[in-house]
């Protein structure tokens, strides 16, 4: 199902509960796309603020993912690093319908216009 | 022709199209005359009441909501067996499969929603049922009639009710769920475990992650495979797996569809002659599939055709219900997000799961497990957006405790109010007056009460009300702080209290050990969940439930992560021994994917650097097949065991040290521990393997074999401490083994054996490793039944097809061009 503002990128069991998987974007940032234990699915750009780190591989608790290299833990829903650190990571609309995963044109493209 | 009221027909003679009738006359039993159309050849009937019907506790009569009395006395007109089969909206007519057309002023689309099937081969067999209707329940209750074994696909509520009907009924039953746990729509993963876990101990099969691919019969069904090829036999199949809004009708009459017949707040439809109520409207972007958004839906309707317009405003749903018997209840939004709290009580010895999620000092979800009687307050204080700080100590208790007058509100007074004789401890029966007299004798801290009078020294769950026991009765004294740590913010219990209890209570699966040890977040923390994951797997390494998503990175992936993202892989050479085939083969790796650095570590070993992620299981199977397993550089786990050359080409060598390298990594490789593990043999004295700062070091002399331990060559340089001689090869094996276990089994995630020494003293490691003989092979014998059953090659596993999601992009965005890939 791809319509002029989204995209549809596979179906969603092929997220793992509390995992992630990745969908490079041709000339621009790679997306992670993450499932929490609830079944809700997130989608940020995959670098962490901190160091670049790939989020796509780091522990996803509640609605949070912790970075593998150093800890930072981001919100999936807004990006922003909690607790003490600062910085924050673009996120993506992600929606899922009939099972699909369903991921903002746009946004997914902003990086490689 | 003045005096004749207008035409209303309502097609769809379910529990909708029959309330808002009912709304209608509520307000005007004049101002319609109305004509009803049904698919099922009856009367009303309350549609939610059929699993009752079919677990054998109601019959039908008993469930039918308005008999034809009420037709008939509200001059109702019952079209029932014959569904309406087209609508002319130009004519204003309706009409039915029977080929009856009749003229609509009004007319009200009323048709519920659909089963929703899976397309999989052998769906149309003859034995595969839906659960929708009372016509379902009798096709089930015939099948249940002949006994044997059925399936129900779909572990959501009504999949749940029609297994639990048919389990009453003397079914085998086996329900089939894709999702990893039951109701994922209403309840939170650790709720979800507790149903799972309850159904199957009243004689349920619950396979969860299971995805059907066909359902298999000659002519009637037989069995169901799933997609991993498991087949379940099966005399009967419910499908039960979802609804989809029924909007065919509405959609050949060009009416606004969306997910639903798409309508405003007075549910009228994009045709204002029409309009729609229930389960097949979508309003404001929603749908709704539960009775209550449908009693406000009703109201809003009849208000807006007869009434003062109150338009629908969407509802806020609750569900409360009782699973097989159990009390489930969630409302409101219970996935977290920004800003969210969630405040968690569990209570192992009831069965009790309550997690209410708070933002902003505002309810917005909750989820209720076995205890379900605060539902509805939580529900209420959601739905007026209360401030609920003043009472938020209190709030998970429930109502009568939260709301028991303003002085308990205050902790420290609600606890001073408490008689003497009040149960503090429910585990250990200790009583206020008791927990008192043990603060007065002394026990000044948390874990001075518990180890004194035992109280919060089981389940936890009191462990507040200890504490506020202590602040009361010591003021200011009491600083609060607990001289032993717990693990992390999600519990009040030490790693120590955590491994004990899953001994003892046998946990052998991270969200069984969170519910019994009542753990205070929904899923853990990325601190705890490794830990938890590593205690659970070393305290029963048989019957552990892995979970790969509490594994850091580098242990889920198999490799080194660096920090651009890609991976680093070191083959396994036992001993630091290598071949030039095994070189070769390393060679032709670093070549073909790529390999940026190449570099010999310190632990022996051969390093290829810049290895993509989704390159690793092409890698691991070509190193296999050069017959070089995983070398766990990655690992909390045995890492290297370095080597000299030895007697065999060493001048000054006085025993086979690599030779007994080998053996040693061969018996230890592939154990997980602690932490990373190093071990090291030097053939004499001058120690040119640097054994004296490994966690285990061996060195030769001429009588045997120097047995050290603790070393470590990290920020903190820490030499070995001898811990004993032995005479042959075979006693340092046994050592060995028993050292590590008694390593694994006593130390806390994340301490190397220095630390873990240094705390308990070598003595002690002394006592159980080298004075204790029997304890000693007990050890070893425990370590080695370990390593039966978990020394796996990973790669090997990796490359043959395991876990290839982690390894694969889910899809990859090109401009122009999407090209999907599962």
């Amino acid at each position: 199902m791809v319509t002029a503002d989204w995209l549809d990128i596979g179906p969603v069991d092929q997220l793992p509960a509390l995992g992630a998987r990745t969908l490079p974007v041709q000339g621009g940032e790679e997306i992670a796309i993450f499932r929490t234990a609830n079944g809700d699915v997130y989608a940020l750009v995959n670098k962490c603020p901190h160091k670049q780190g790939p989020l796509s591989q780091g522990i996803v608790h509640d609605n949070v993912v912790t970075c593998p290299l150093h800890n930072w833990r981001i919100s999936l829903s807004s990006g922003e690093a909690l607790g003490d650190d600062e910085g924050c990571v673009p996120t993506i609309p992600v929606k899922v319908d009939g099972g699909r995963i369903l991921i903002g044109r746009k946004e997914a493209l902003a990086s490689a216009a | 022709m003045a005096d004749t009221p207008p035409q209303l027909v309502v097609i769809g003679n379910g529990m909708a199209g029959c309330r808002a009738v009912e709304e209608i006359l509520a307000r005007d039993p004049k101002r319609y005359q109305v004509t009803i159309f049904g698919a099922e050849p009856r009367v009303n009937y309350n549609r939610i009441m059929l699993s009752p019907v079919l677990a054998g506790e109601k019959t039908y009569e008993e469930i039918i909501i308005n008999d034809q009395q009420w037709y008939d006395d509200n001059d109702i007109e019952l079209v029932s067996g014959d569904p309406v089969a087209n609508i002319d909206r130009s004519a204003k007519t309706v009409t039915s499969r029977s080929g009856r057309t009749i003229n609509y002023d009004k007319l009200l689309i009323a048709t519920g929603s659909d089963p929703f099937i899976i397309p999989v081969p052998g769906h149309d067999l003859p034995g595969v049922v839906t659960f929708r209707d009372l016509d379902d329940v009798d096709a089930m209750l015939a099948a249940a009639g002949l006994g044997g074994n059925a399936v129900v696909i779909g572990g959501g509520l009504l999949g749940l009710e029609a297994a639990h009907g048919l389990a009453l009924r003397g079914m085998q039953v086996t329900v089939l769920h894709l999702m990893p746990t039951l109701m994922e729509r209403q309840l939170d993963e650790a709720a979800g475990w507790l149903l799972k876990s309850a159904l199957e101990a009243r004689g349920q099969t619950i396979l969860t992650g299971a995805d059907t691919a066909e359902i298999v019969g000659d002519g009637k069904v037989q069995a169901v495979r799933l997609k991993d090829g498991t087949e379940i036999p099966a005399d009967i199949v419910v499908m039960a797996v979802g609804i989809r809004p029924s909007t065919g009708l509405a959609k050949e009459a060009g009416l606004a569809i969306g997910r639903g017949i798409q309508v405003d707040d007075h549910m009228v439809t994009s045709d204002e002659n029409i309009l729609a109520v229930g389960e097949c409207v979508e309003h404001d972007g929603n749908v709704y599939g539960l009775v209550a958004p449908l009693w406000d839906m009703c109201r809003s309707l009849a208000d807006g055709l007869v009434a003062e317009p109150n338009g629908y405003r969407g509802s806020v749903t609750s569900t409360k219900l009782k699973v097989s018997g159990i009390d489930v209840f969630s409302a409101g939004d219970f996935s977290g997000g920004e800003g969210c709290e969630d405040i968690v009580l569990r209570d192992a010895t009831r069965g009790v799961y309550k997690r209410v999620i708070v933002k902003e000092d505002k309810i917005v979800g909750a989820v209720l497990y076995g205890d379900t009687a605060d539902g509805n307050w939580y529900f209420d204080l959601l739905k007026k957006g209360e401030d609920i700080s003043e009472i938020r100590d209190a709030l998970i208790f429930g109502q009568a405790f939260a709301s028991g007058g303003g002085a308990s509100l205050n902790p420290i007074e609600a606890v001073a109010a408490l008689s003497d004789d009040a149960e503090i401890c429910g585990c250990n029966g200790v009583s206020k007056g008791q927990v008192m007299a043990c603060i007065g004798n002394g026990a000044d801290t948390l874990d001075a009460v518990r180890s004194t009078c035992k109280a919060s020294a089981s389940c936890g769950s009191c462990t507040g009300l200890v504490e506020n026991l202590l602040q009361l009765a010591m003021g200011d004294d009491y600083s609060g702080e607990r001289t032993v740590q717990p693990m992390c913010k999600c519990t009040t219990f030490t790693h120590e209290d955590v491994r004990a209890a899953i001994l003892e209570k046998e946990l052998k699966e991270i969200p069984q050990l969170m519910q019994e040890l009542s753990w205070s977040t929904p899923d853990g923390c990325a601190s705890c969940r490794p830990a938890l994951n590593y205690y659970l797997l070393c305290a029963w390494p048989e019957e552990h439930k892995e979970d790969p998503q509490s594994r850091f990175v580098n242990e889920r992936m198999h490799a080194n992560i660096q920090k651009d993202g890609t991976y680093s892989v070191v083959p396994r050479m036992f001993g630091g021994i290598t071949t030039p085939n095994e070189l070769r083969a390393i060679a032709d790796a670093a070549d073909k994917y790529e390999a940026r650095t190449v570099k010999v570590t310190g632990g022996q070993r051969i390093d290829l650097f810049g290895i993509k992620k989704e390159d690793l299981p092409a890698i691991w199977a070509d190193l296999n097949a050069a017959g070089m397993v995983s070398g766990h550089a990655y690992g909390k786990a045995l890492r290297t065991v370095k080597t000299c050359v030895g007697s065999e080409w060493c001048r000054f060598g006085t025993q086979d040290s690599t030779g007994l390298g080998v053996k040693l990594e061969h018996m230890t490789w592939g154990s997980w521990m602690p932490h990373k593990f190093k071990i090291a043999v030097s053939g004499c004295p001058r120690n040119c393997a640097e054994a004296t700062i490994k966690d285990f070091g061996v060195i030769c002399v001429d009588s045997g074999y120097e047995l050290l331990v603790g070393g470590n060559g990290g920020i903190h340089l820490r030499g070995t401490e001898l811990l004993c001689k032995v005479e042959t090869e075979e006693q340092a094996m046994e050592y060995c083994a028993a050292f590590i276990q008694l390593y694994r089994e006593e130390a806390r995630y994340l301490d190397r054996t220095a630390p873990w020494i240094e705390r308990v003293g070598l003595d002690y490691v002394k006592s159980k490793v080298v004075e204790d003989d029997v304890g000693r092979k007990a050890l070893q014998r425990r370590f080695l039944h370990s390593q039966r059953i978990l020394q796996k090659d990973p790669w090997a596993e990796r490359a043959a097809g395991s876990e290839s999601h982690l390894h694969q992009h889910i899809a990859e965005i090109r401009p122009f061009a999407v090209v999907g890939a599962a």
